[in-house]
Formats: structure tokens, sequence, C-alpha cells
């Protein structure tokens, strides 16, 4: 059988990272879709242990090129080696995580390998071998279905917390290849440092829960209430546009058309009204919780549950029960 | 220094999206236009280095004949020139869309080409780095700091494990994130300049259909939850509906 998908997994910090499940997950049902094996392709430096965990997770062959000039993400650097394990697995359908190296590696792999492209996807469907996708655009104000037309080989992106994760078969195992790699050349952007987060928190597309706030909140100075309740639920931070504008939050934490799409499993809005283009940044999330003091919000139109009522008295409120819910 | 910065016309963030009569495109009755705000940022960014060290700021767009408005806004924030691709219609999707700027792109003198980070109508994140692809120059994607002396350019990309700080030799393409630079408003002696401003206008080509457009839909509808209650006494309700009902804490 030959091989119809080829996943690339990312990692960070010695680990798969929690989007290689879902792209294993994901390229495992498109590959028996399409009636061929899948391959996992793992780039980076010290691999030999996340080589044996994505063959647990359903990989009938993983491709790995290892270095130590691979332990950090660079285009040049990275696109090589994925070009060569493209080309040894000739697959129908290439999958990544929509992440931030998922958006650079994707379009750069699809133009040479003269490839369609599919970006940050939330279902794929093969129907006779060809591969359909829905793509949230404007935001998600709309959704689009695109064909990934005539071209051999089709590029796809699936938007993290979406897709349904693989599951670790213990003892599973495939054989692993090396993709060869003589070390960095041809690399034009030289990473000089790297200026440490000012938290160690998962990036907000790939948080499970995230704690929002809004105008409601009154000024920077309130936002300690926010962050209790953060730490109570294991959750991220994020924000409305007006308060980044307003120069409250950084912009790293803006939810909305103009800062992050986000579809965690819980979605606590604090103070915030619910502008249109906020809500096209969230609308996905599993289930929406507001408190807001404004019952005719239009946040509370798409919220499952809320709570009308000042976020000051509720919040902390809040944060205590669940403290005590965890010890 | 020559700089170049790709912007498309886009619906503003503030626009409600409603799907066409077609099912394949929105209605656009209603909808208001404007320069897509990360290709804004760049050309923000590229406005700010004319004034700091000299530069002539070129903006392509590949666009419907319509998108001249756009130009003008560029043109009149400060932008010296356009190009202007004139697209008479058709679905392109990135790698099209790429093909017909850099084609554009690699005839013309340039230091820099910079693009935002996405359009905010197809969401791609994809022109920018197929674009450089194609002109055979580096990329820096997610750039929240731009500085260029000596030919080389210091960056600050924002990554998922810190913000990189990147040097590249130009010439050099880059898309913008938010936080490189704050747009600035057009002044009057702006707009009437922008009047006299020279836009060169080519014919786009042909679509070629790489991807196929099936439909568009609006959003899975949500409906409205319920009103757990009022002020802090609901927080007991809410945590247990958490628990029990959506079972998410």
């Amino acid at each position: 059988m030959s091989f119809a998908v080829c996943a690339i997994l990312e990692t960070a910090d010695g680990k798969l990272k929690k989007s290689a499940a879902e792209v294993m997950g994901e390229g495992r049902r498109v590959a028996n879709a399409l009636g061929g094996n899948l391959d996992a392709m793992l780039i980076g430096s010290d691999t030999t242990a996340l080589a044996e965990e994505a063959a647990t997770l359903g990989a009938d062959r993983v491709l790995v090129a290892d270095h130590a000039d691979l332990a950090s993400f660079t285009l040049d650097g990275y696109l090589k080696p994925c070009l060569k394990g493209i080309a040894a697995s000739t697959p129908k359908v290439v999958i990544l995580a929509a992440s931030v190296t998922g958006k650079d590696l994707a379009p750069a792999i699809a133009a040479p390998t003269s490839s369609g492209l599919l970006t940050d996807v939330t279902a794929i469907e093969v129907v006779d071998g060809a591969v359909t996708a829905k793509k949230p655009v404007y935001a998600g104000k709309a959704t689009a279905t695109i064909g990934g037309g005539s071209a051999d080989c089709v590029v796809v992106t699936i938007r993290p917390n979406v897709f349904e994760p693989a599951a670790a078969e213990a003892g599973r195992t495939a054989p692993i290849e090396a993709l060869e790699y003589a070390g960095a050349d041809g690399i034009r952007t030289i990473v000089k440092e790297v200026l440490a987060k000012a938290s160690e928190k998962l990036d907000l597309t790939e948080a499970d829960i995230i704690v929002s706030g809004g105008r409601g909140m009154k000024g920077p100075e309130n936002w300690p209430v926010l962050e209790k309740l953060a730490d109570a639920v294991g959750g991220v931070l994020g924000a409305s546009r007006a308060v980044v504008d307003a120069g409250w939050r950084e912009h790293e934490e803006q939810v909305g058309q103009t800062g992050k799409t986000v579809s965690p499993k819980l979605y606590i809005a604090c103070g915030i009204s619910g502008a249109i283009q906020h809500l096209a940044g969230m609308r996905t999330s599993k289930c929406i919780v507001a408190i807001n003091t404004d019952a005719e919000a239009p946040i509370f139109k798409i919220a499952d549950y809320g709570i009308v009522g000042d976020l000051f008295e509720v919040v902390p409120v809040l944060t205590e029960e669940l403290v005590k819910l965890r010890s | 220094m020559e700089i170049l910065v790709c912007i498309k016309r886009v619906p503003d963030s503030a626009a409600k999206i409603k799907v066409g009569a077609d099912s394949l495109s929105i209605d656009p009755s209603g909808v208001e236009y404007v320069i897509s705000p990360y290709d804004e940022m760049a050309l923000e960014r590229a406005l700010q280095l004319k004034d700091e060290q000299g530069a002539t700021v070129t903006v392509v767009c590949l666009g419907v004949p319509a998108a001249q408005k756009e130009i003008r806004q560029a043109l009149a924030m400060g932008a010296d020139k356009a190009i202007h691709i004139k697209d008479e219609g058709g679905s392109r999707g990135p790698l099209e869309i790429a093909q017909a700027l850099s084609d554009v792109i690699r005839e013309r003198p340039y230091d820099m080409v910079l693009f935002g980070r996405q359009s905010i109508d197809a969401d791609n994140s994809a022109v920018g780095v197929i674009a450089a692809g194609l002109l055979d120059v580096p990329i820096v994607t997610l750039v929240t700091k731009l500085d260029v002396a000596d030919g080389v350019a210091t960056v600050h990309r924002e990554a998922e494990a810190g913000t990189e700080v990147i040097e590249v030799k130009l010439p050099a393409a880059f898309t913008a994130q938010r936080g490189l630079a704050e747009p600035r408003y057009a002044s009057i002696k702006g707009i009437m300049m922008a009047k006299k401003k020279p836009i060169e206008e080519l014919p786009a080509p042909e679509p070629r259909g790489t991807l196929k457009f099936e439909g568009l839909e609006p959003p899975a509808a949500r409906t409205a939850g319920k009103i757990v209650g009022e002020g802090a006494k609901a927080v007991p309700e809410l945590v247990r509906l958490l628990r029990q009902e959506a079972k998410v804490i």
C-alpha cells in the first residue's frame, strides 16, 4: 500500500506538541478514506523517543530529520528536509497544524511541490479520492467549502483544538527512516536570541480554557482578578480589542478578527459586550460563559451560560468555588 | 531604499458578513471596504522607515477596479506610487495571488517586500511566504519590530516560545503582526497629493482555478444559552452546570 498522507508533527521542549496527536488522528482518518498508509514526519534534534511515540499514535512509518542544527525552527532550515520527506512519501495529502510554525511551512511546501493549499480548516472530507475542506473565513463570520483542485497533492493545515486527537497505543511500533540532512546551510534568517515570554502559558490558540477580559474590567490594574480565575481553572488570559487598543493588555492576548481566532473547551468572557469582530474570533468555543452587567449585551446571545452582574463581585466568588473544587 | 508593500481590499472588521445569492461569495451591499489591517500596519512601518532614513514606498495591489479607493488611501497616507494589478473577478487561491504579485515584483528594484500576516477575509496566512519563495528571497513572518541598517534588517518575530530577534540581509520579505506600527490617519494634504500620485495599471492573469470554491455558508448557528442568574449568588449553579451539563471543568 502506498502512503496517502504525510503528517508533519511539531515538537517543543523535547516533547511532541499537543497538536501532533490531532494531526495524527485526522491524518489516519484521511489516509483510511484514501485507502493508503500514514507517514509521520519529525524534524528536530534528539527525536528518537519522539519517533517511537509517533508510532504509538498510529504512524505506519516515521520519517525523521534529526540534527543539532534543527533544534529550533527556521523556515529555510526546516523546508529542505520537509521537501525531502515529502519526496520520499509521495502523499496525496500533507497535513500540519495551523500553528505559527505550520503557517510558515505549509505554504512554503505547497508552492515548490505544485500542491493545492487549504489552510486552517475545521473539517476534511474525502469523496472519490478528492479532498474538500471546510474553512472559516472572515475570522469565522462565514465558512467556505473549498476543494483541493486538480493538483496531485494537497497541503492542509488544521485548526488546533478542533480535530479528534489520536489515542496512543502502547507498544505499537513502526519503521523509522532517517532523512539525510547534512547540517545548516542556506539559512538566511539568523536567530540572534529569543526573548522569553512574559509568562510560560500556552499560546491562546492551543489553550483548553481561556479567561478573557474587556472594557468592563475598568482598568489594567484590575487584571489580578482574572489572573486568579485563570489560575484556578488552569486557563490562559485573553482580551478584547478595546482593552488592547487602550494599552491595558498586550496584543498577544487579543481575541477576534484582528487578533487570534480560538476554539477552547471553555471560554469565560468577563466584562466583554461582544463586538462582532470579537464574537467572530471565539464563537467556535465549545462552551462560552459570559459575565456582564448589561443583560442586553450581544455576548449573551451566543453564550451557553450567562451571569448578569458585576464581574468584580462574581469572578472572585467563582474563583473561590473553583479553588475549593480542586482541593 | 526601495520598499514594496502588498495591500488587499477587504471588508472592514466591523462588517456583518452575509452570504450572497450565489452561495459562493458575500453580499457586498452595505459592506465597507478597507485596506486589510495587517497590510496597513506593514505600510505604516514602511512609511516610518521612509521618514527616518529615506525610501521610496510603492504599494502593490491585486484587486478589483474598485480597489483604487484603497490604493488612493495608501497614497494619501504617504506611499509614493502604486501598482494596481486589475482583477476583473474570479476566485484565486493564495498560490495564484502570490504568483501574480511576484511576477510583477520580480521586474522592479526592491530592498524589502512587506505583507500583512494574513488578509482578514480569506485568512490564509500564505501569500507572503509563497511570494518570497517564488522571488527566492528570505522571509520573516509575524514581525512586531523592523529596523534596517547597512543593508541588514533586524526584526522581532512573535514565535510560540517567545520573541525571536532575527537578522536578515536584504533583499528580504516580511509579514506584519499587530504591534509593528499603528497606522496613521491620512492628512488633508496627503489626500490632496494622493490624487496626483501615479498608479500603474496592469492586467491580472486569468484565474486558473487551482482551488475549487464550492460554497460559502453562515457559520454554524449558536443558540443563546441560559442566563443562570444575577450576581454572585448564581455562581454555585454555574459551577454545577459547567461540571455536570457541559462537563468542561
